[in-house]
């Protein structure tokens, strides 16, 4: 396996006196597909928002390319290349959705003063990376509130994929999209791995993150679980550590040791 | 694919009818009240109200509202308010005022100081507003109490017990720099007009209207730029982004905290540029410049189509708000009805803005 694009170590979350992360070591390598996996509540969002520049983490360093990073705000982790679907999607509702779709990273033509915005590029961009997932839109000008859920997320994918250079975070992408494309998402996984992003794909399908994961870390109240490779995990074990996570683990010793 | 026109049309989509298009536009109730108001004070006012001279004089006080308005605007949009701009106006007045009478500075160091002083205030009170998390309403409420009072007692001050600094207009005589900011624009041409018989003339031959009021440039000028910068530049899209959805749009990479402070110190800004042209139209500044203002920008902004939640509005909608205002205010006294009459069209307007504004939300979000 390569070396990682980027490597968090220790990573340790604290908010006021709740502690969201105890310690969670975590890398991501060119080319593949890191699985994140975990019981609600378990720190999954909380962390890759430390990865993704949104929160600070309280303890821990986070590397990339084998460079301390430091993060002040999610700008500075997409100037690094790193791009996210939050689980809240970040999408204003108000906005057309080729404004949402470059919100921060607008396209512009002309120079100095008279800079402005290519809406026409930027129209199309839109359209096309939305048809490339499988939805038709009506209008690039559509408000993003008057778009079904499904299509809501899929715009926040198109986003996340187009400006996802080295690193793409998927905060359960698929929770509301239909089979078809739920089905493009995953193919879609798979094409921009290939072209050597690292992907972080949070789901609480055992099904999909077998389907395109490379390696499975399980979150549970906090703390890793453990990391394990493609081969090394059947599909009933990691729905078992997702699901009972500490005490299917401590009461089985055995299992701990093969994950 | 090089052209918009080329994406495919959807079958799901009804052709939108050009008045329907029209309904969504922010700007479309103050437009609309423009009109009306045209309308009403064409049947009732004055034929006078209506000449050249008429709407030179219903434009001045709407071009002073105006300018506050749009930055007032562009500051709702971005999801915050400023209570302070009244008070604002008053305190770059002292700050302006006594940098011409009492240091007798020239107009090329006191302008940029005035408006290096309202930035600051407008940066701290920015900057408030977003390390605290507290509500604008509140943060820029208490500077509207400050401003005024430091306004009152700098001006005792400066002038030695008085509330009110005079001397400018003598300070500022045949200072480069004045005819930008006071007197009219454009009088050659207007003289050349009068003496084509376009404009009408007194008898001693001067026109009748001697150029257009400089306030109205600015109004113009400032309307066109705001525009501009919300529908065509990024930071436009930014604006709209902070004031749609802070926490969205700082996840999607907009740099909202420096997006915000930039509109507080805007709108100061604007606040300032009123002070310096009205001091500089009456000689004098006082204490009570500026006095209830903030509400009546507010006002004129919402009329414009700014909503109270932020995310949504328009600068040229600001535009015609402040243009109903000075129609009325002025439009009155060209009437019968007693001019105390504009405090309750005031609130009726406000009123009806609110609810038009409301629903056309609902229709644009596709809420139910
Ligand atoms: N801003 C915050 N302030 C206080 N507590 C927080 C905050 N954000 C998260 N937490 C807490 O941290 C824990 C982990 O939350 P997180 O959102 O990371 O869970 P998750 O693994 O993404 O769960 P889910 O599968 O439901 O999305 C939760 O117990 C939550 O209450
Ligand atoms: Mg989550």
């Amino acid at each position: 396996m390569g070396k990682p694009i980027i490597h968090m170590e220790n990573i340790e979350k604290h908010f006021g006196n709740i502690i969201a992360l105890a310690g969670v070591s975590f890398d991501v390598v060119p080319g593949e597909c890191h699985c994140l996996l975990g019981d609600n509540g378990a720190g999954k969002s909380t962390f890759i928002k430390t990865m993704s520049g949104v929160h600070k983490p309280t303890k821990g360093s986070i590397t990339l390319d084998g460079k301390p990073m430091n993060f002040d705000s999610p700008r500075d982790a997409m100037e690094a290349g790193i791009a996210t679907v939050f689980q809240d999607l970040a999408m204003i509702p108000l906005m057309s959705v080729t404004r949402n779709f470059f919100m921060g990273r607008e396209p512009t033509k002309g120079s100095g003063p008279f800079k402005r915005l290519d809406i026409n590029t930027a129209n199309e961009i839109c359209v096309n990376s939305m048809r490339e997932m499988g939805i038709n839109l009506r209008g690039p000008d559509q408000a993003v509130g008057t778009l079904s859920g499904g299509e809501r997320q899929t715009v926040a994918i198109a986003r996340a994929v187009h400006f996802g250079a080295k690193v793409l975070i998927l905060d359960e992408p698929t929770s509301a999209l239909g089979v078809r494309q739920t089905s493009n998402v995953l193919a879609t996984i798979d094409r921009v791995r290939k072209q050597g992003v690292g992907v972080v794909f949070i789901t609480h399908n055992v099904r999909h993150s077998l389907a395109v994961g490379d390696r499975f870390t399980v979150l549970n109240r906090g703390k890793t679980l453990g990391t394990a490779a493609r081969g090394e995990i059947t599909a009933e074990e990691l729905q078992d550590l997702m699901a009972g996570g500490q005490e299917l683990a401590s009461l089985e010793g055995s299992l701990g040791g093969t994950v | 694919m090089t052209d918009v026109a080329q994406i495919v049309a959807d079958e799901r989509l009804k052709k939108e009818s050009f008045g329907a298009r029209l309904m969504k536009r922010p700007e479309l109730g103050a437009i609309a009240g423009v009109v009306l108001v045209t309308i009403f004070f064409l049947f009732t006012a004055d034929s006078a109200m209506f000449t050249l001279s008429g709407i030179m004089n219903f434009m001045t006080p709407a071009a002073q509202l105006g300018i506050l308005a749009i930055g007032a605007a562009m500051l709702m949009i971005g999801g915050e308010f400023d209570l302070s701009i009244g008070s604002m106006v008053a305190f770059a007045g002292l700050i302006f005022g006594s940098c011409v009478v009492t240091f007798g500075l020239p107009l090329l160091l006191a302008i940029p100081i005035t408006f290096l002083f309202a930035a600051l205030v407008g940066a701290v009170n920015g900057s408030i507003v977003l390390r605290t998390g507290l509500p604008s309403f509140i943060v820029t409420l208490a500077f509207l109490f400050v401003l005024r009072g430091v306004s009152l007692v700098g001006l005792k001050l400066a002038t030695g017990g008085s509330t009110q600094l005079r001397g400018v207009r003598d300070a500022i005589e045949g200072d480069f720099l004045t005819p930008l900011f006071s007197g009219d624009a454009f009088s050659g041409v207007f003289a050349w007009l009068a003496r084509i018989g376009v404009v009408e003339t007194f008898k001693n031959g001067t026109p009748k209207v001697p150029g257009i009021p400089v306030e109205i440039l600015w109004f113009i000028a400032i309307a066109l730029a705001a525009t501009y910068i919300l529908l065509r530049t990024p930071y436009g899209n930014w604006i709209f982004a902070a004031g749609g959805d802070r926490n969205a749009a700082s996840n999607s990479g907009v740099p909202v905290r420096r997006v915000k402070i930039a509109l507080f110190m805007l709108t100061a800004c604007c606040a300032a540029l009123v002070a310096i042209i009205t001091v500089m139209d009456s000689g004098s500044t006082d204490a009570r410049r500026g006095f209830m203002k903030e509400f009546e920008a507010i006002i004129a902004a919402v009329i414009g189509g700014c909503l109270l939640t932020g995310g949504y509005g328009s600068a040229i909608g600001a535009f015609f708000g402040a243009i109903i205002f000075g129609m009325v205010v002025i439009g009155l006294s060209y009437t019968n009805f007693d001019q105390d009459w504009f405090q309750v069209f005031l609130g009726g307007m406000l009123l009806i803005a609110v609810l038009f504004n409301n629903y056309i939300r609902k229709r644009v979000t596709g809420e139910r």
